[in-house]
């Protein structure tokens, strides 16, 4: 009996050939994919990156809410042409709190990996409000209504918990106080300013500040704490947390 | 096995199937396709010496010809910007005066300026650089913080109220919020500053007088503004948040601030000097 005789046993069994075909794709699936949890060299050693503030995680998830991604990646692939309209390629290491990522693959619109600081907080107001007052060919749905929504924080904590519990590392300190978090951020005036910035502020090991959240009236509506803050808070830190004067591009090529 | 039934007119065997009289033929593969499959199987070995491949312990296999994605990627784009300087070479240590009039720079940081233009400043101040209510002008001759070559590519680099240690910074008081000013004392100045270019206005009587009390310091007793302050001239009916009394009034009573991000470290030097110089030839530029 020849090997290709023992073969009939697949093609004439359609359990046994379903079998096979899952053992197969386990190998190539394993091979891939596990080496990238247990190789140090998977996530770059930067300095810089801190968990999402309460108002910024706040931000993301109206984010994921709107769709976002479904027009915006958030991914700056290492290729010439992207490298020059976007900026540093995206390391693994910028996006290893965010759960789930947002590299995405569609680009309706423009890559936003490194959106934050690129515009002013009033241009993100106008341009969420109403995009053809700032982009005139701009081809993306308004989102007037965030600004006049009130941010409900019922769930943030819980999201916070939720993300701690999946690693992103949160301290005992920022879970406790997520809600006096969110409005320290969206107002500099806050008595708890000062609390909120040590508390996300990201030192090194001789504690020199690396980096650090601002607290800002992000949407210029003083009276609440809207979406529209939070959406723009996350929108301004996309892509900044990373010092790129510290980090060693060729310790990390692969 | 059972025998192999052999086709007479092809002189192929069958594989026994059968359907409707029609029964299939064993035909081998072509020789031709069989052997480039062999000769890929073999090429993909290769790809485990010369590339990256095989994971390891803790690390991987790199491959000989030590190639990944992100040496590429920044050999590429450090050899474009190199291939494209070619022409322009001094561009990077040249100042900003030299390369104003040296023919060849000049070109090349127009053109460069304009592509970054469209890419990162055109969002708010629209793609002819013409503004809009908030984004100033960059087409006209009054600038906020001076139209100076120096003084754009020092906004460029980093920005107004951006946040950096070095941004240009400054606030216009709240006189109406603060109460520093009543509503009517603001009604007079706004009153006074817009009949300074709008003739159809007429100047409330103590105008002129709580003007220079509270506004002189910073725009200037003749209300030309002052450059080094970012206080923009009042006398020149180019207004960044709107003119007539009304909205003068508004701004005055509760002041908004512009805020225009630092491009130092997100832009490669030679792109913020390309941009310093199409700006300043944009129509304005001191």
């Amino acid at each position: 009996m020849s090997l290709m005789e023992k073969h009939a046993i697949f093609e004439k069994n359609s359990i046994v050939l379903l079998v096979g075909i899952l053992i197969m794709v386990a190998i190539g699936g394993l091979v891939e994919i596990v080496p990238l949890f247990y190789l140090k060299s998977t996530i770059e050693k930067v300095e810089g990156m801190r968990p999402y503030t309460p108002l910024e995680l706040a931000g993301r998830n109206i984010y994921l809410r709107e769709g976002c991604y479904l027009c915006h990646s958030q991914m700056i692939r290492p290729m010439r042409d992207e490298i020059e309209r976007y900026g540093h390629f995206s390391l693994a290491a910028e996006s290893m709190y965010d759960h789930p990522f947002q590299w995405g693959s569609k680009r309706t619109g423009p890559d936003i990996a490194r959106l934050g600081n690129k515009y002013s907080d009033k241009w993100h107001v106008e341009h969420l409000i109403n995009p053809r007052a700032v982009v005139p060919d701009s081809v993306m749905p308004g989102y007037p209504f965030l600004a006049k929504a009130e941010l409900d924080t019922t769930h943030l904590q819980a999201v916070v918990k939720t993300n701690a519990l999946v690693g992103v590392p949160y301290t005992e300190d920022q879970i406790a106080n997520v809600a006096a978090d969110v409005q320290a951020q969206a107002n500099p005036d806050d008595k708890n300013v000062n609390a909120f910035l040590q508390r996300y502020t990201v030192t090194n090991s001789k504690g020199e500040k690396i980096s650090a959240p601002v607290a800002r009236d992000f949407d210029g509506n003083p009276a609440k704490v809207t979406e529209l803050d939070a959406v723009v808070a996350y929108l301004q830190v996309l892509g900044t947390m990373v010092d790129f004067k510290l980090y060693d591009d060729k310790a990390n090529l692969r | 096995m059972a025998q192999q039934e052999l086709d007479h007119l092809s002189g192929q065997t069958t594989t026994g199937h059968e359907w409707d009289g029609l029964k299939e033929l064993n035909t081998p593969l072509p020789k031709w396709w069989l052997y480039v499959f062999y000769v890929c199987i073999i090429w993909s070995v290769g790809y485990y010496f010369f590339y990256p491949s095989w994971p390891l312990v803790t690390d991987y296999t790199k491959g000989i010809f030590g190639s990944t994605m992100r040496s590429d990627s920044i050999a590429a784009y450090e050899g474009g910007v190199k291939a494209r300087l070619a022409n322009a070479s001094g561009l990077a240590d040249a100042p900003l005066e030299q390369i104003k009039s040296t023919p060849a720079l000049l070109e090349f940081a127009m053109a460069n300026g304009k592509a970054a233009f469209g890419d990162n400043c055109a969002p708010c101040h629209g793609s002819g650089a013409t503004g809009g209510p908030g984004y100033p002008s960059l087409q006209d001759d009054d600038w906020i913080w001076g139209g100076k070559l120096a003084d754009i590519y020092q906004t460029l680099q980093f920005g107004i109220r951006s946040g950096h240690a070095k941004a240009r910074d400054s606030q216009m008081p709240n006189f109406g919020k603060d109460g520093i000013l009543n509503k009517d004392q603001i009604a007079s100045v706004a009153s006074y500053v817009v009949s300074l270019s709008d003739t159809s206005v007429t100047a409330a009587a103590d105008g002129k007088q709580l003007y220079s009390d509270n506004c002189a310091a910073c725009h200037g007793e003749d209300a030309k503004g002052n450059l080094e302050l970012g206080a923009p001239n009042l006398a020149d009916k180019i207004w960044l948040y709107g003119g007539g009394v009304a909205k003068v009034a508004a701004q005055m009573s509760e002041a908004k601030h512009g805020v225009m991000p630092a491009w130092e470290g997100r832009l490669d030097p030679i792109t913020i000097k390309s941009l310093a110089v199409y700006v300043h030839s944009l129509g304005g530029g001191k």
